[in-house]
């Protein structure tokens, strides 16, 4: 890591990247109560992808992203105690309790809904950015996207079309080398995503070690290519790791299909802890205070807040 | 069809399938199983346990997240004579292959004059509960049940779903498996040899006089509940009927009920518009030519994407109590109401996620 980096963005990053890991872990502990009715595929681990590009976003910007959304939903700046009341299937979660954790939205910050069927918001990303890029508006679009939506066919067939008609978009690829049980290697002969795609014509990088600094430069890079007016997309892809299970809140390294051994460089790497070992201990204790408060208050009101009323069934079938 | 053939012995529904593909591996080399995680160590709900280390990873393996081609490729193995298994975790996944399904796998058969039939099995699982959402819980049988040249299974009883994977198998044509998730856990009496559940041959359950149930895949389970509700505590005896084979339909059976009894609830574990509900109720007013009028009812899913929150799920679903009162008001007739008390339905209750 740079010697550079200015405290406030290692402050402004960790508290980011804290307040998601804390969520978490809260959302982790709670689940044995069966308060979260709900299937929750966590991101505990992965955080860095969605914190470094997001702390580079304007307001406007819009993100896609997939059911392992409460990172990118909280780094991008979801209302968190909206987050924790709908997996909690209140009427105050930010999809009134529809939609459970896969379906976070937050339309105030620009977060589109994310759906549970693997790879099919790549192309909405795609005409959502190609739309704006028609109607003129400046805000860019970024599709965050894990490794093994890259199999399905609908990847590859948005990705040429975003090469043909140089749609700005970032697509980020978070590669956990997972897809559920299964190794990026049971399922595909190049393991190297960016290597995969480089036909498409669309320009590419790939940061191998989890350290958030070259995530952050590498998107900034990305970024600006994505803005410059005769830009075009652009594709990120970023290892991480996973920590749980695929999901559910327990640690699943007993079932044998994968080691901790297998992801010790990425591991050692935890920018949690790196971060924080960078802070002035008053500036940690602050954030980590703030953070808690905010934490326990967002699940309170998810506590309080009631489930909705039974004629909310038949409400918003239809626009 | 005996369900005791096989003496005691019993197994779950998971476990009936495991050992119906198992031992059509071990008696037809062509037969292989393809699909995401079947080799991992959960084992597709436990269904493909065992099945890659006994028969090698060439007969039984994992596959990239490629639902569209990976059913094209299972076809293409299929008309190169191999008889595929082709799993997919929930149905709602189906609708990345519909292409292939619809426009070749049913069609081949026909468009070559019976020169390349498509001998494909796919198996569907439908979730529930726990938060599965708009997105993990679709049943789509009836879109299926739509197109000829596909046959279509949805066995409830642990001794069917044996069966019916056998005869799936063994069939030449496309066969879809409708596997309800709620029911993997079920226990009931398996035999050990090997049997094939017929085609469009329906199951009757209960007999009784009063009224013809016939439900789908786990609304089985909900209807014998109903039946038993009702002959306790309003002394109305209910026929329950299992189709098993959605397509063909075995519509003598229902029919002959319906001569009895005059009345016919039709319990889907799906939307009722425009689904099997709406063909059995159909073909019945087409077929029954009773000396009475019948009288029809169908129940279904709310005509709502499934909610994701507990308290709206549970009106999602029709359930034993919901049939039990339909039933009644039937059967009763003249505006007779009766609220009869939710019937607790253990396989449901139980089930916990994360998934
Ligand atoms: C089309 C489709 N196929 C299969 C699934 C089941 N499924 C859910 S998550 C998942 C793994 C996806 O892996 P990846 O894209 O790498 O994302 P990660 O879970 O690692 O974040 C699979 C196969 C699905 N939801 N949708
Ligand atoms: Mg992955």
């Amino acid at each position: 890591m740079e010697q550079t980096t200015d405290s406030a963005l290692c402050e402004r990053l960790y508290r980011s990247l804290y307040r998601i890991r804390r969520v978490e872990e809260e959302v982790a502990r709670l689940y044995p109560t069966d308060k979260i009715k709900s299937p929750v595929h966590l991101s505990i681990g992965q955080e860095a992808p969605s914190v470094a590009v997001c702390d580079l976003l304007e307001p406007e910007d819009v993100v896609f992203g997939t059911y392992r959304g409460h990172a990118l939903y909280l780094a991008k700046g979801g209302d968190l105690p909206a987050m924790v009341a709908e997996l909690y299937g209140k009427v105050d979660g930010c999809a009134r309790g529809k939609g459970g954790s896969m379906h976070l939205i937050d339309m105030q910050v620009h977060m589109m809904g994310t759906t549970a069927i693997v790879a099919t918001h790549i192309p909405h990303a795609v005409g959502y950015a190609w739309a704006l890029q028609r109607q003129g508006k400046p805000q860019r679009v970024i599709c965050f996207l894990g490794d093994g939506s890259t199999e399905e066919g609908v990847f590859s067939e948005s990705l040429n079309f975003a090469a043909l008609k140089r749609v700005p978009i970032l697509f980020v690829c978070e590669n956990n080398g997972y897809a559920i049980h299964s190794h990026i290697s049971a399922r595909s002969a190049q393991s190297d995503i960016v290597q995969r795609i480089s036909g498409y014509g669309i320009p590419s990088a790939r940061v191998e070690d989890g350290d958030i600094f070259r995530m952050r430069e590498a998107a900034r890079t990305a970024l600006a290519a994505v803005r410059d007016p005769q830009g075009g997309p652009y594709f990120l892809e970023i290892l991480t790791c996973r920590l749980k299970e695929h999901v559910g809140p327990k640690d699943d390294w007993h079932m044998g299909y994968r080691s901790r051994a297998d992801i010790q460089a990425l591991l050692a790497n935890d920018p949690v802890d790196q971060l924080a070992a960078r802070l002035q201990p008053e500036s940690r204790q602050q954030i980590e205070t703030a953070v808690e408060q905010e934490i326990e208050r967002a699940f309170q009101y998810a506590e309080e807040s009631p489930f909705p009323e039974q004629e909310e069934l038949f409400q918003d079938v239809f626009a | 069809m005996s369900l005791h053939d096989g003496g005691e012995r019993t197994l779950t529904f998971a476990g009936a399938i495991q050992e119906a593909m198992a031992q059509e591996m071990e008696r037809d080399p062509t037969v292989f199983v393809l699909g995401q995680g079947v080799d991992d160590p959960i084992g597709f709900y436990g269904t493909t346990l065992g099945l890659a280390e006994r028969f090698g990873s060439d007969r039984c393996f994992d596959t990239p997240l490629s639902e569209d081609a990976v059913t094209g490729m299972a076809i293409g193995a299929a008309l190169a004579g191999l008889r595929p298994i082709n799993t997919h975790q929930r149905m709602d996944f189906l609708l990345l292959c519909m292409n292939q399904l619809v426009n070749i796998a049913a069609k081949s058969c026909y468009m070559f004059a019976g020169a390349m039939p498509v001998p494909l099995v796919v198996r569907g699982v439908v979730g529930r509960s726990w938060g599965q959402g708009p997105q993990h819980s679709q049943a789509f049988h009836s879109y299926f049940m739509h197109v000829p040249g596909i046959k279509v299974f949805a066995p409830s009883l642990p001794y069917d779903a044996k069966g019916c994977m056998v005869a799936a198998i063994r069939d030449n044509n496309p066969v879809l498996i409708m596997e309800h998730r709620m029911l993997f856990n079920v226990q009931g009496p398996v035999p050990e040899h090997l049997y094939e559940t017929p085609f469009g041959q329906a199951r009757v359950l209960r007999s009784g006089d009063d009224i013809t149930l016939v439900a789908i895949g786990h609304m089985v389970m909900e209807a014998s509940r109903a039946a038993r509700q009702l002959a306790e505590e309003v002394g109305i005896a209910a026929e329950v009927i299992d189709p098993v084979s959605l397509a063909p339909l075995d519509m003598a059976t229902i029919c002959r009920s319906v001569q009895k009894t005059g009345r016919l609830l039709v319990v889907d574990n799906s939307w009722t518009n425009c689904g099997a509900t709406a063909e059995i109720v159909a073909q019945v007013s087409e077929q029954w030519q009773g000396s009475r009028p019948v009288q029809v009812k169908r129940l279904g899913f709310a005509p709502t994407p499934c909610p994701t929150t507990r308290p709206l799920e549970v009106d999602f679903y029709p359930h034993a109590a919901s049939i039990s009162k339909a039933a009644f008001g039937m059967v009763r007739g003249d505006g007779q109401e009766w609220n009869p008390e939710r019937v607790s339905a253990k396989e449901v209750e139980a089930f916990k996620g994360p998934f």
